[in-house]
């Protein structure tokens, strides 16, 4: 934690009132206030930033419009009308329609439970897998670690676009007929095999950081097993780092998503994702120059709310900057 | 005194130092701890001083079980302590317990002082039943003289010597019977450090402990111990009563520490000597051969270098010291001579 | 100004060096504050003293007293924020640093005051070589070149008694042990014949063996150099070997300045008094150790009256409603106790 000689100019007794006339027992403070811990003096930092209630707003709203888009857009985003091809915006369709005449507004609102559910999928399962690897890295040490390290270093010499298309081509190649899940699978799959390597790094230096504190050494001392030192000793005291990266990561994996199915080797049509839509609209761009500006827009803002709320989280987690 | 509830026998404690990254290769041994023998009397306490590097924070480590020892033995009771695993080990735990010196670093800053102290009867749940566990935490508050209120505090809500209470608290928590207590004030201010080490005294009278008491502090350790244990560069150099080691030392390390200490007292300012010593510890990777000491040592001879001087009687002298010339020197200007 | 700072011809006893205030270096009602998210924590509260060439003064005092914040308000490394000096004088030869442009200062920091500090691996940079960064100040300060510069250097480290002091001018400070290194950064600190040295518990990180020879060495230099020094610790026992006169810090304030003897024979507050009772003696075995009791106030909450008055034994109504003034207690020394004078005449 804090390092005493500095903190201890402040902040000697943070929380307690020195009132006359304590009792003999060591100076006991008397006053009985709410217990807060460190997540919660992170809580009452982060509420006091705009910074964090802008992106929280905004990422409440792609949630939203993620697990409810109806509620946003009565359109089809599927379906178009072919004599609506490119029309211009209007009050039915407030960002014009598409080549094939579907509503832009609609598509873009149904376009984000894609984009958002492959990002939040494959942010979890990177922040399992490399979490977990790291844990097991960092506390093992020894050949256990040396192995896992090396190979984390392999998958993190693979250049994450080609990679990424070498993966899916050979697995969701033109010829292929898979399934929207299906797809969405591999597209998540190789989201992870290709970024676990980083969390695993960050939670393995964690770690190696923690795992000498000396209240892990007292704990031992009582006799607790792996387990209980993991879980209990280990885990809440690693996880700050993991929480804020996995936030920004979520920002990245959008755009992540939106450049595979951009490239025609992620999502594929009829799924509506705004990776999807700035490829097809990216032809008419002198046209209709809205098929392309109006996903790019929401994209570029989903990104920028989860980043924003990562580098929010981060300030409010690190003592340091208090 | 009573009977020995700890003996210690040709302790030793080599860390490899190691180089290259894939292919470890060994290229030597830190000797933190190299031969250590010693008993801990029922209800005593043992101090154990030396200066940093001399090995004592390794030695609490391998009386603890925390690491493997190279080669000798702890036994505790008639049991072979360094060589019990799982079971067996967790159910010792209860009867050894450790206070480490940082107030800071050692309670863990994400638990409440309610789970910090309940963890021990989490751990060994046959101690005390799942109702009774909040009760005997406050208990514990209540015995090292903090508020039962402050049960779901955080560790950062306490002062450093507070939380030192914690750590001992939770180190009391299984009621051992031996307590390795290592630097548990040098990080206190000297008001705070007096209330712990008062503390200290007064849970020894009310259950019996045994205390190991590891410090760099001289008085400190005089205050609380009974016998003293000095220690350079991995080894004792001189044991015996509190004493016999603070009035007749017969090793030149015990009475250049000695001399070295600042006494609170201008007035004592020109009637003592200070043995200078002049030099740094050697490298515990590559220590003198002989007598550890010689090459600080002013009486250093020849034989220093070929003969590890035993820890023994001497000649003159009434309890066990490890140099060839082992003699008695006037050192503390005791208060009463003056 | 730069003709006082060639200090070492000059520099009279205690007398004074023909300027009006004669004192060397003064603190007047210095008054410092954090200001930080949880409130603002009065950290200095009008502390006053001086030091003259040739002397010692020591600052006693806990964690949190102020001590430190004091020294580093002297020598303007005060972080700003959290820290504010809110008022008071820091005057060097009768002059107001805090008052001075940071060019001035910058020249007074090294050649009129220097400081060491507790961590010796942190203070000295880790990249460059202990004789460079010596050698570096007389080339950017003195100007010289560097042959010359070298030279002065493994002089300085000669004069703190480094062995081999030409064979470690290319060392790094990880090369040296903790003792070594506490000597390097006092040769740095000493290299522009500082007429005031302030030093920040120079010996709280070191061995006691170790530790008696860096005051040994330190004693020695201020001889030498008839340097005027500060020493701030927390220690007693440090204290009653070398210091002339002591401050002692409580709740950033002074709550007793003596010279040393009659502050150890007879403390004039009950905080010294406490102090004095509760450390473990090596030449005595002691029974139970009398305490202070409860613990150091909360620098965002100082209790009303005199700071100390709820761990004081003697407390009365009155020490919880006035806070009372440091005030002269028979010759040469001041205690802020309202009942000092009984403290000083019981027998």
């Amino acid at each position: 934690m804090s390092d005493p000689s500095t903190a201890s100019i402040v902040s000697t007794p943070p929380a307690q009132s020195t009132d006359a006339g304590g009792p003999t027992t060591a100076g006991l403070p008397q006053t009985n206030e709410k217990p807060r811990g460190l997540l919660g003096d992170a809580w009452r930092d982060l509420r006091r930033k705009p910074l964090f209630w802008i992106s929280a707003t905004l990422i409440v709203i792609f949630l939203l419009m993620a697990a409810f888009p109806a509620l946003f857009a009565p359109g089809d985003a599927v379906n178009g009308t072919l004599s609506r091809s490119l029309n211009k915006p209007s009050a039915d369709g407030w960002f014009g329609y598409d080549v094939q005449g579907r509503d832009v507004y609609a598509r873009v609102i149904y376009g984000a439970r894609a984009s958002i559910v492959v990002a939040v999928l494959s942010v979890m399962g990177t922040l399992l897998v490399g979490g977990a690897m790291g844990i097991i890295a960092g506390y093992r040490g020894g050949w256990v670690d040396g192995l896992l390290s090396r190979i984390a270093d392999v998958f993190f010499g693979l250049p994450f676009v080609l990679g990424a298309i070498v993966i899916l081509t050979t697995f969701n190649g033109s010829g292929s007929g898979n399934s929207k899940a299906e797809i969405m699978g591999l597209v998540i799959a190789s989201l992870m095999v290709l970024s676990w390597p980083v969390v695993m790094r960050l939670m393995r230096s964690s770690v190696l950081a923690t795992k000498e504190a000396d209240y892990i050494v007292a704990a031992r001392a009582l006799g607790a097993g792996t387990g209980r030192i993991i879980l209990k000793h280990l885990l809440p005291n690693c996880l700050a780092p993991l929480l804020v990266y996995g936030t920004i990561m979520v920002g990245s994996f959008i755009g992540a998503e939106a450049t595979l199915s951009f490239l025609g080797v992620g999502l594929k049509s009829p799924v509506v994702s705004w990776g999807i839509m700035i490829s097809d609209g990216q032809q008419f761009i002198r046209v209709a120059p809205g098929l392309v500006f109006v996903p790019a827009a929401f994209l570029v803002t989903a990104v920028l709310s989860f980043v924003m709320l990562g580098e929010a989280v981060r300030e409010a987690l690190d003592p340091k900057l208090r | 005194m009573s009977e020995n509830i700890l003996e210690v026998r040709d302790l030793v404690k080599h860390y490899p130092v190691t180089q290259g990254v894939v292919f470890k290769k060994t290229v030597g041994q830190v000797k933190a701890v190299d031969g250590v023998s010693f008993d801990l009397r029922a209800g005593e306490t043992l101090g154990v001083v030396g200066e940093s590097g001399c090995g004592k924070s390794t030695l609490a480590r391998v009386l603890m079980n925390l690491e493997r020892p190279t080669a000798g033995k702890v036994v505790y009771k008639g049991q072979d302590i360094s060589k019990l695993s799982g079971g067996a080990l967790r159910r010792l735990r209860r009867q050894i317990q450790l206070v480490m010196q940082d107030p800071y670093t050692s309670l863990n800053p994400r638990m409440t002082v309610g789970d910090l102290l309940g963890e021990p009867f989490e751990i060994h749940p046959e101690v005390a039943p799942k109702g009774s566990r909040r009760a005997k935490v406050r208990e514990l508050l209540d015995l090292v003289g903090l508020n039962p209120e402050h049960i779901n505090r955080y560790p950062h809500q306490f002062s450093g010597g507070q939380r030192q209470r914690i750590g001992i608290a939770r180190a009391l928590a299984l009621r051992p019977e031996v307590i390795v207590c290592d630097e548990p004030v040098s990080a206190l201010d000297v008001s705070i450090q007096a209330q712990v080490m008062n503390l200290l005294e007064k849970l020894q009278g009310e259950f019996g402990l045994s205390y190991v008491f590891i410090a760099h502090d001289l008085s400190v350790v005089r205050h609380l111990s009974d016998r003293v244990a000095v220690m350079y560069l991995g080894k004792i150099v001189e044991i015996g009563t509190e004493d016999e080691i603070y009035e007749r030392p017969t090793h030149p390390y015990t009475q250049a520490l000695l001399s070295a200490v600042p006494v609170p007292d201008p007035t004592q300012r020109n009637n003592k000597t200070i043995i200078r010593l002049t030099g740094d510890v050697p490298s515990p990777i590559s220590p003198p051969s002989g007598c550890r000491f010689r090459t600080r040592c002013w009486k250093a001879q020849d034989v220093c270098a070929e003969q590890v001087p035993l820890l023994e009687i001497r000649r003159g002298s009434d309890h066990p010291s490890a140099c060839h010339f082992a003699e008695k020197r006037e050192i503390v200007a005791s208060h009463e001579a003056a | 100004m730069s003709d006082i700072l060639v200090s070492e011809q000059s520099a009279p006893g205690t007398g004074g060096s023909g300027r009006p205030s004669g004192r060397l270096l003064e603190v007047d009602d210095l008054r410092v504050e954090f200001r930080t998210r949880d409130g603002v924590a009065k950290v200095i509260n009008g502390v006053t003293y001086h030091v003259d060439a040739g002397e010692t003064l020591a600052v006693l005092g806990e964690s949190g007293s102020g001590k430190s914040v004091t020294a580093q308000t002297i020598m303007g490394i005060l972080d700003t924020p959290p820290g504010f000096v809110t008022g008071g004088q820091v005057r060097f030869h009768g002059k107001d640093m805090l008052r001075m442009s940071n060019e001035e200062r910058r020249r007074i920091r090294g050649e009129g005051i220097a400081m060491i500090f507790q961590d010796a691996l942190s203070a000295l940079n880790p990249v460059f070589t202990v004789g460079f960064q010596i050698a570096e100040q007389f080339r950017v300060r003195r100007g010289m070149g560097r042959a010359e510069a070298k030279k002065r250097a493994i002089e300085m480290l000669d004069q703190v008694k480094i062995p081999n002091a030409k064979g470690r001018f290319n060392n790094y400070p990880h090369q040296f042990s903790g003792g070594m290194r506490q000597r390097a950064m006092i040769a740095m600190s000493l290299a522009l014949d500082p007429e005031v040295l302030i030093a920040d518990e120079p010996t709280t990180a070191l061995d006691v063996t170790v530790q008696a020879q860096i005051m040994d060495l330190l004693a020695e230099l201020q001889r030498e150099r008839q340097m005027g020094m500060i020493l701030i610790t927390h220690d007693l026992g440090v204290v009653a070997d070398v210091a002339d006169r002591i401050a002692v810090m409580y709740a950033g304030r002074i709550v007793e300045e003596a010279d040393v003897y009659d502050l150890y024979a007879k403390p004039a507050h009950p905080y010294t008094l406490g102090l004095i009772d509760s450390i473990p003696r090596l030449d005595e075995k002691g029974q139970q150790l009398r305490t202070i009791k409860g613990l150091p106030p909360n620098l965002m909450n100082i209790p009303p009256g005199c700071p100390f008055n709820p761990r004081c034994p003697m407390a009365q109504p009155v020490c919880r409603e006035k806070l009372p003034p440091l005030l002269q207690v028979g010759t040469g020394r001041a205690s802020a106790c309202h009942f000092a004078e009984e403290l000083v005449n019981r027998v």
